[in-house]
């Protein structure tokens, strides 16, 4: 019994880009937190009954804070009620959910920390707490609207690809590591699932160990729902099928174990 | 103030338990909810080989609720006994295991794998609309019913629990049909088969197209359908469907029902549970109730 629904303070909100929020909550959640992992966020709409799994984007443990980077999916949504709450505000959370990613991996090797869309946010705290010999941050954005672009430049070598061209590369992350000529020996990622097939894919044809994180429609987000599985290569110990629980087992998978 | 109920002969502490599939075997939600204060533990469909299920999406959410079309994915019987209950055991509790199967002799193998293993009682899922091969239409046709409940209590070792879907024109029929097969107990309901459209991906929200539908927006027809069964059979009734506050449960309770399940409400406050069981004792406690026994049925 040692996690539980808590309701979080919002400490402030801001809007960073078109229906791109960023919100600070002090939470009990924060002194666990880990690069990768995510929170539930629920409304308190009643018709809105399921938790909304949102990454961590910061983590100040010192401060019992965490930060989220969402995007507001549409109108009447529940993310729309989260963009409308002040400092102030209760929100009731669970977490931190999930494995996170394992950056202790990256001590003396070239990385890339690659991010897509609203896949972005999640890096971030990686980058903050990542040491490593070469820190590569490669992240795509639709235009010009480069949410997080400051903060990136002050903890990596920071790589930006858009859509439009407007900013950097014009294209997506893997157009950016070749424009640049790139290289790396490790790769975190978080993106919508083109941007992770094709990093899987550029991972396993170059031998570099890659980790990605997933997303899923979820329900319960603790692993007990099955809602949210994806195909693993092999047969799962604890489903004893070839599924892994994205909200439990991951959201950051080794590229190899999984198939997308 | 006596909150013990009698399920077929199999007395739980208090009259709740968990929707099967909402709470896994229990493990997951251990770190939220002391298993010792449940009734009982229902625990996700078991079939005798591992199921893979359906393809994602699997869930979405709808006004007032969800839809799942999960499609039993489960580890199959053997894992099952070694790993889950086991765990459960640790707990004073009772374990009820729901079984699922595609064909009468996949739940016999089941029922039969069982029979010698430390449970308490077996709910037989004849009512997921989410398997193609179909024992929702099995669950629905009231012969079938009989005889698959005959069948099992033939080897049954555990007193039986068969849930049944709402998706039906008369849960009567189905629940007497139940009884006459010599089932010890009924469960309902199950969810109903709903569908919902992304019009922004202008495709099915779940990837199975249908799903079932669960939640405060069911509470009202479930609570409906256990009254009616009520009144049809005389086997103890568990009853769900949308419950997520002890007010919710209460109507069920009211209704005829012996006992309740919670189930996508655990999705919304993991100790949902715990929530309903203390409003039982407080409404209990307000109304001069010496026992949950005391209010089952007694709206006619």
């Amino acid at each position: 019994m040692e996690k539980k629904k808590e309701q979080a303070t919002v400490i402030s909100q801001e809007m960073l880009a078109d229906g791109i929020y960023s919100m600070w909550i002090r939470t009990e959640a924060a002194m666990q937190a880990r690069p990768g992992q995510f929170i539930s966020m629920y409304t308190t709409d009643a018709s809105k009954l399921l938790p909304r799994p949102i990454s961590i984007c910061e983590i100040d443990k010192e401060g019992g804070c965490l930060r989220v980077v969402y995007r507001v999916t549409g109108e009447h949504t529940g993310t729309e009620q989260f963009s409308k709450l002040k400092a102030g505000d209760q929100i009731p959370v669970v977490g931190p959910l999930g494995n996170g990613f394992p950056y202790e991996k990256a001590e003396g090797r070239k990385v890339f920390l690659m991010g897509g869309g609203i896949g972005v946010p999640p890096i971030l705290e990686l980058a903050k707490q990542m040491t490593c010999e070469k820190k590569q941050i490669v992240v795509g954005y639709r235009d010009q609207q480069t949410f997080l672009k400051d903060e990136f430049e002050k903890n990596g070598c920071l790589y930006i690809s858009t859509e439009d061209g407007s900013v950097g590369t014009k294209g997506n992350v893997m157009d950016a590591i070749r424009e640049n000529e790139l290289d790396a020996d490790l790769i975190y990622a978080c993106g919508p699932m083109p941007m992770l097939r094709a990093i899987k894919d550029y991972a396993e044809k170059n031998n570099i160990e890659c980790y990605i994180s997933l997303e899923e429609r979820m329900a319960c987000g603790i692993g007990a729902c099955l809602a949210c599985v994806c195909k693993s290569k092999e047969k799962d110990s604890h489903s004893n099928v070839n599924n892994k629980r994205i909200c439990k087992d991951g959201p950051v998978f080794l590229s190899t174990e999984v198939e997308l | 103030m006596d909150m013990r109920v009698n399920i077929a002969g199999v007395e739980w502490k208090n009259p709740v338990t968990v929707a099967s599939g909402t709470f896994g075997s229990g493990a997951e939600y251990a770190d939220f909810v002391d298993l010792n204060q449940l009734g009982a533990v229902t625990t996700k469909g078991v079939a005798n080989v591992p199921w893979e299920g359906n393809p994602t999406p699997r869930v979405a959410e709808v006004y007032g609720g969800m839809m799942n079309a999960i499609g039993l994915q489960n580890p199959g019987i053997d894992l099952f006994c070694e790993r889950d209950i086991p765990f459960l055991r640790q707990y004073d509790t009772k374990i009820i295991v729901n079984v699922c199967g595609h064909a009468p002799e996949e739940y016999l193998e089941v029922v039969e794998r069982l029979a010698d293993e430390p449970i308490d009682m077996m709910e037989i899922n004849i009512s997921c609309p989410n398997v193609n091969a179909g024992f929702l239409a099995f669950g629905q046709d009231a012969r079938h019913v009989e005889e698959l409940t005959g069948q099992i209590k033939k080897i049954a070792k555990q007193p039986i629990i068969m849930k049944l879907t709402p998706n039906v024109t008369d849960i009567t029929e189905i629940a007497k049909a139940a009884e006459a097969g010599g089932a010890d107990a009924i469960s309902l309901i199950n969810t109903l088969t709903g569908m919902k459209i992304d019009v922004n991906r202008r495709t099915f929200a779940v990837a199975n197209k249908t799903g079932g539908v669960s939640g405060p927006a069911v509470h009202p027809i479930a609570v409906r359908m256990v009254y009616q069964a009520a009144q049809a059979v005389r086997i103890p009734i568990i009853g769900m469907g949308g419950i997520c506050t002890a007010e919710d449960a209460l109507e069920f309770i009211l209704a005829g029902a012996s006992a309740v399940s919670v189930g996508t409400a655990n999705f919304h406050n993991p100790r949902a549970t715990l929530d309903v069981i203390e409003g039982i004792e407080a409404y209990m406690k307000k109304n001069g109730f010496e026992s949950v026994k005391d209010m089952v049925g007694i709206v006619r």
